[in-house]
């Protein structure tokens, strides 16, 4: 163990920023990172062994204790549980003999919890040392235990063929399938590599921006700037280098489609993030994955291998004096809020994923405090098709507000779930009709995922958009079976508690008192008051550093707001306002010894 | 010479050198935007949220934000002051925060908001936690009841080689504050009692000390906390 974490540590220069490729290489390989470890580390990076720890604490996939020597984790999201979750659950439970956050005494086999893994199309779905099982089954359950207990490597644990297009990739291999139910100009799968690369180096980078300006394209993350604007202000911020990121970790419950195009058109990215680094004059690249996606890891390398040997990265690119640029990929390990952009440096660096305070904007000051700019995978994608046919192009997709086509990430109560590129501008209702969805019977629909509003049938007429709806394309269908209350609300709500970073007071403290009155409205003992008080403390988390903190609050506030006579129906008709203290009840006990009535 | 920026609190002209952090440039101005998370001389993190002000109609943390020309700050109004309490009060739901049996009472900075702030009883039920006393430590008791995980001890205590000796574990709800088991047993008497004075609770106290100041004498016992500030400021008497 000692030499294995020694080779970790000299393999990233003793670089105390390389910290969670570190961590990842020792997790890997020993199920755990031991005291000893942490030690060693501590000493080689000159850190203290409690810093060494504040990163790997933070991480849901870093574990000071041993895991199993097969780690089950399976996804507990609202649609995984729609899908059959608690069978499949209760089945885990019974075939290895544990329960979820346990491990078998032999050691074999750990259940654990986690957060959505980006397979809300097909649900229920579990990591397994790395690899991906997707749409499990009792039956499928007890195989697979069967075949650990037979001391299988999770890659020959599959039983039926691969997914699709490049899941079937050899260096892939997974079951997972894309479900591409609509493409336009950004999955369209005729892209010749290399084409926008090849017009951009006759072009002047101040040229790229100003057409990346001129298509009006907005972040496709969620948060919607500009990005020939960021562009333009990293280009223009002082600094001895600047830096691409592209945000990968995508980790909002109910979205797939980074995924799908990391599958399925991961050339198209790079080719997006080259773009960008000749635009604001950068020379690294960095593609920060969720730790979920970590079995497309070989195939990625080997694409960006092949893209170095055509010279569509490195030194000089095709022929470009001084156009100099490389990408690295760098993992996750767990933790949603680092898909917030300084979460996200801040992680890159080795570091807590705590998001940073704003100004400075990594822009101006990113990772390594060198201006940054930090795009989502849809955005960089869509920037290499605005150079290939222009801003003009671009406009004629969508709307005026907002330009371009969207890729949705659908699932739910649909007869189609997957990945749908639409131009900007449908309605839900729209959405509905096209992914096979029974109009009559769906009750709710999540748009943009948990930080996003659950809305009802009289805003299915609303538009997708930035002025209207505004989405990371995340759709969530409920149908009429569903208690909206619990099996969203209460679900979404804890998933927020669990995944704030914990900095912040508010989001820290709040949405857990929050939680605590909708279980308290969902068990029959709420009244009027509690519903009035988690509208009006819910505003409180207005006043956090980041998104995840400032919209922790959406499940409860979005489902109070377009489903109150949920929460009329299970409160105490007959009170206004709860004491929280009953005196009769209080003295029942003194009074019966007393002999004597209470005098209240 | 720095550039000399003009802004705006609550309508009353001030100014300052461009690029102060508001906290600061308000105090020089005479006015007092409270803090909890913050200290002269470390960093700030804008962790508390306390120092929440309305900067050109936005919500953001005065400790971390830079005053420019013409900044229109909205500080003692009764939206923020509602807001701050309302944080405030989380603390103490958050934690187990007992004043009168604290070494802190009357030192302590989230006791001092809450006399400055009125508070009676928080609005929020009590979360009671069940929270861990470590005492491993050869200079220094932990109590993780008290804290608030401000990070001022993180921020502000390293060793020689720029280590740091206070840490947080894990995220969510489930922080704590913890202390580095080899770096901790070689802390110096004045680095124990540097981290006790930088903690504004009573999380860190250094072993076999307490109330040299009898309670009645202490910082905040005469006057509430910011009035040293207000004190200079000509518009508010």
């Amino acid at each position: 163990m000692k030499s294995f974490t020694q080779k970790a540590i000299d393999k990233y220069g003793g670089n105390k920023t390389r910290l969670m490729d570190i961590l990842i290489a020792i997790q890997s390989e020993f199920g755990h990172i031991s005291r000893e470890s942490v030690s060693q580390i501590a000493t080689e990076l000159h850190m203290s062994e409690v810093d060494v720890e504040q990163t790997i604490s933070f991480y849901h996939f870093f574990t000071l204790e041993k895991t199993g020597k097969y780690s089950i984790y399976l996804n507990n999201s609202v649609v995984a549980n729609m899908m059959g979750r608690e069978e499949v659950a209760k089945a885990f439970e019974q075939e290895a003999g544990i329960k979820f956050g346990h491990i078998t005494p032999d050691g074999l086999i750990g259940l654990y919890e986690t957060s959505c893994i980006g397979m809300n199309d097909q649900e229920p779905a579990a990591i397994i040392n790395n690899q991906v099982f997707t749409k499990l089954t009792p039956f499928r359950v007890k195989e697979i235990v069967r075949d650990i207990k037979d001391g299988k490597d999770v890659n020959d644990m599959f039983s039926a063929s691969y997914g699709d297009g490049a899941n079937r990739n050899v260096l892939v291999r997974s079951v997972v399938t894309n479900n591409i139910r609509k493409i336009g100009p950004i999955l369209d799968p005729e892209y010749k590599v290399g084409e926008a690369i090849k017009k951009i180096i006759k072009l002047k980078p101040e040229e790229v921006i100003h057409e990346i300006k001129n298509s009006n394209i907005r972040g496709r993350g969620g948060a919607g700037f500009p990005t020939g604007l960021k562009w333009e202000f990293c280009r223009n911020a002082q600094g001895d280098k600047r830096y691409i990121f592209c945000n990968a970790d995508e980790g909002e419950p109910g979205t797939f489609k980074d995924r799908v195009i990391l599958t399925e058109l991961p050339r198209l990215l790079f080719e997006g993030m080259v773009v960008a680094g000749y635009a604001v004059g950068a020379e690294e690249g960095i593609l920060y994955i969720r730790y979920e996606y970590k079995y497309l890891e070989e195939y990625l390398e080997n694409i960006l291998q092949a893209a170095r040997d055509k010279n569509y990265l490195g030194n000089d690119i095709l022929g470009k004096k001084g156009f100099n640029f490389d990408i690295r990929v760098q993992f996750g390990a767990g933790a949603y809020v680092c898909g917030e952009e300084s979460a996200l440096i801040e992680s890159a660096e080795g570091k807590r994923g705590e998001p940073r305070d704003r100004p400075p904007f990594p822009v101006e000051k990113g990772y390594l405090n060198q201006p940054t700019v930090v795009n989502n995978v849809e955005t960089l994608c869509a920037v290499v098709k605005v150079i290939l046919h222009g801003g003009e192009w671009y406009r004629s997709f969508g709307t005026s507000e907002s330009t371009g086509t969207k890729l949705l990430s659908v699932s739910g109560d649909c007869k189609y779930a997957g990945v749908y590129e639409v131009a900007w501008g449908f309605s839900v209702n729209d959405i509905l009709d096209m992914v096979g969805a029974n109009p009559k019977k769906i009750i709710a629909v999540q748009v943009g995922g948990p930080s996003g509003s659950l809305i009802a049938q009289n805003e299915f007429s609303r538009i997708l958009g930035y002025e209207d709806l505004a989405t990371g394309g995340s759709l969530i269908i409920f149908d009429n079976t569903h208690d909206l209350l619990t099996e969203v609300v209460l679900n979404f709500t804890e998933f927020f508690i669990d995944e704030s970073c914990g900095s912040c007071s508010t989001c820290r403290i709040l949405p857990t008192i929050l939680k605590n009155k909708l279980e308290k409205i969902l068990n029959a003992r709420g009244v009027m008051k509690d519903i009035d008080d988690m509208e009006e403390w819910g505003q409180i988390l207005k006043a956090s550093r980041c998104g995840l903190g400032q919209t922790a609050a959406n499940p409860i506030l979005t489902s109070i707001k377009n489903f109150r006579h949920l929460y009329e129906e299970k409160i105490q008709k007959s009170k206004d306002y709860d004491t929280g203290f009953d005196l009769s009840k209080a003295v029942f006990e003194a009074c019966e010894v007393t002999h004597r009535l209470p005098n209240i | 010479m720095n550039q000399i920026v003009r802004f705006t609190i609550d309508g009353s002209e001030c100014m300052a050198e461009k690029g102060q952090y508001l906290v600061d440039a308000a105090k020089e101005n005479g006015i007092y935007i409270p803090t909890l998370c913050n200290y002269t001389g470390i960093k700030p993190k804008g962790s508390c949220r306390v120092c929440t002000v309305k900067v050109n109609g936005r919500l953001m943390t005065a400790c971390t934000t830079p005053v420019s020309e013409n900044m229109d700050v909205q500080n003692h109004i009764p939206e923020i002051d509602e807001l701050r309490k309302k944080i405030i009060e989380l603390f103490f739901v958050e934690g187990n925060h007992f004043c009168p049996a604290c070494e802190k009472g009357g030192n302590c900075e989230l006791q001092a908001l809450a006399y400055r702030y009125k508070i009676m009883a928080p609005r929020y039920p009590f979360a009671f936690p069940q929270r861990e006393i470590d005492a491993t430590n050869p200079k220094l008791i932990k109590d993780q009841n008290r804290c608030i995980l401000c990070k001022r001890c993180i921020r502000g205590i390293q060793d020689e080689k720029g280590r740091t000796i206070f840490a947080y574990r894990k995220r969510s709800s489930r922080v704590e504050i913890g202390i580095d088991h080899k770096l901790g047993k070689e802390l110096s008497d004045e680095t124990a009692m540097k981290a006790m004075d930088i903690c504004p609770v009573g999380a860190l106290l250094v072993r076999e000390k307490g109330f040299d100041i009898p309670i009645g004498e202490r910082k905040y016992d005469k006057a509430p906390i910011g009035s040293d500030i207000e004190e200079h400021n000509v518009s508010s008497k």
